[in-house]
């Protein structure tokens, strides 16, 4: 078995079980973590998975990020373990400021489900080292509020310091996001969001491709390697 | 006690897109000369404390969940009873009735 990846499911969390689903397809021994857990089980990096946490009240991601849960994925992300925020992920590790900026309501104000195009930009995090850099993905998304916003002064230290690490393609941006960005990471790299749906696309039968299939498999080699 | 009432809204430079949906509705529905709309939250509440206790509790409420600083921005005052957001319309008098 290979290495333990920590999936959080808050109260409203859906993607969890597709997270674990697509750990355990590429080799990772995929450990459920619980909204109330003081800690993470000593789990090698986390994943927190799409859905409606808290039903998205007050905002979405709002009161996940007050759960007990997050005082340990802030601690394990300040010592440089990897976390993942997929969607609802995303948006709860913009409000507990382990990434900056914020998910708002989609610009057209339509809910968005569909197949997007997606650049990975950055390569060198533990997510997308498996991806030569510029390479296009076709990846899901399906969000109300996925419109990536920040003060113009944080955009342009996003793009100096290289923090992009996804970007909608050229006209194919699906929420108004600012820039096209679709996914950033904290200063040192460990700390990874995006609104796209990586673990919806690691099966050739139940979707269009396997383009989110190596942001898993790269996370369990990196791990390996570690050991 | 005080009743507390806080106003939410983007901060001014970030696109409200509900309040640009409703902007552009308003003249086709009669209303004609509203601009600028915005549409953010109003919250009330009720809490125990008075004077500085009751902004430091209100700031600290604020700025750690109820708002986003971020992307939001509020104001908040005191309010009577009168200035509840539910308090009743105006009684129908014995001659309206």
């Amino acid at each position: 078995m290979g290495a333990r990846v920590g999936v959080v499911t808050f109260p409203g969390s859906l993607d969890d079980g597709d997270a674990a689903t697509a750990l355990r397809g590429v080799g990772g021994d995929a450990v459920a973590l619980w909204h109330e857990d003081p800690d993470l089980r000593g789990v090698d990096a986390v994943v927190l998975p799409g859905g409606f946490s808290y039903g998205d009240a007050l905002r979405c991601g709002a009161v996940a990020h007050l759960a007990p849960v997050m005082g340990a994925v802030a601690r394990f992300a300040a010592d440089g373990g990897p976390v993942l925020g997929i969607c609802n992920g995303f948006q709860v590790l913009c409000e507990a400021r382990l990434l900056p900026g914020a998910l708002l309501r989609n610009a057209h104000l339509r809910f968005v489900s569909r197949p997007v195009d997606v650049d990975v930009v950055r390569t060198d995090t533990p997510f997308t080292g498996a991806y030569p850099a510029g390479q296009r993905l076709r990846l899901p998304v399906k969000h109300g509020e996925g419109r990536y916003v920040a003060d113009e002064a944080t955009l342009d230290r996003l793009e100096a310091d290289g923090r992009v690490v996804f970007r909608y393609a050229p006209g194919d941006n699906p929420n108004g996001s600012a820039r096209d960005i679709a996914g950033v990471c904290n200063a040192a790299g460990n700390v990874v969001g995006l609104m796209p749906h990586p673990e919806h696309a690691v099966d050739a039968d139940l979707s269009e491709g396997t383009d989110g299939r190596p942001m898993f498999a790269g996370l369990l080699d990196l791990l390996a390697a570690r050991v | 006690m005080a009743r507390v009432a806080i106003d939410v809204l983007l901060k001014r430079e970030l696109l409200d897109p509900q309040g640009r949906a409703i902007e552009r509705a308003l003249p086709d529905l009669g209303f004609a000369g509203a601009h600028d709309v915005r549409i953010g939250k109003h919250l009330e509440l009720d809490i125990d404390a008075e004077g500085d206790e009751l902004a430091a509790r209100v700031a600290a409420m604020c700025d750690g969940f109820l708002i986003n600083p971020v992307v939001e921005t509020y104001r908040w005052r005191v309010i009577t009873d009168d200035e509840r957001a539910d308090a009743a319309a105006d009684a129908p008098t014995a001659v309206d009735a």
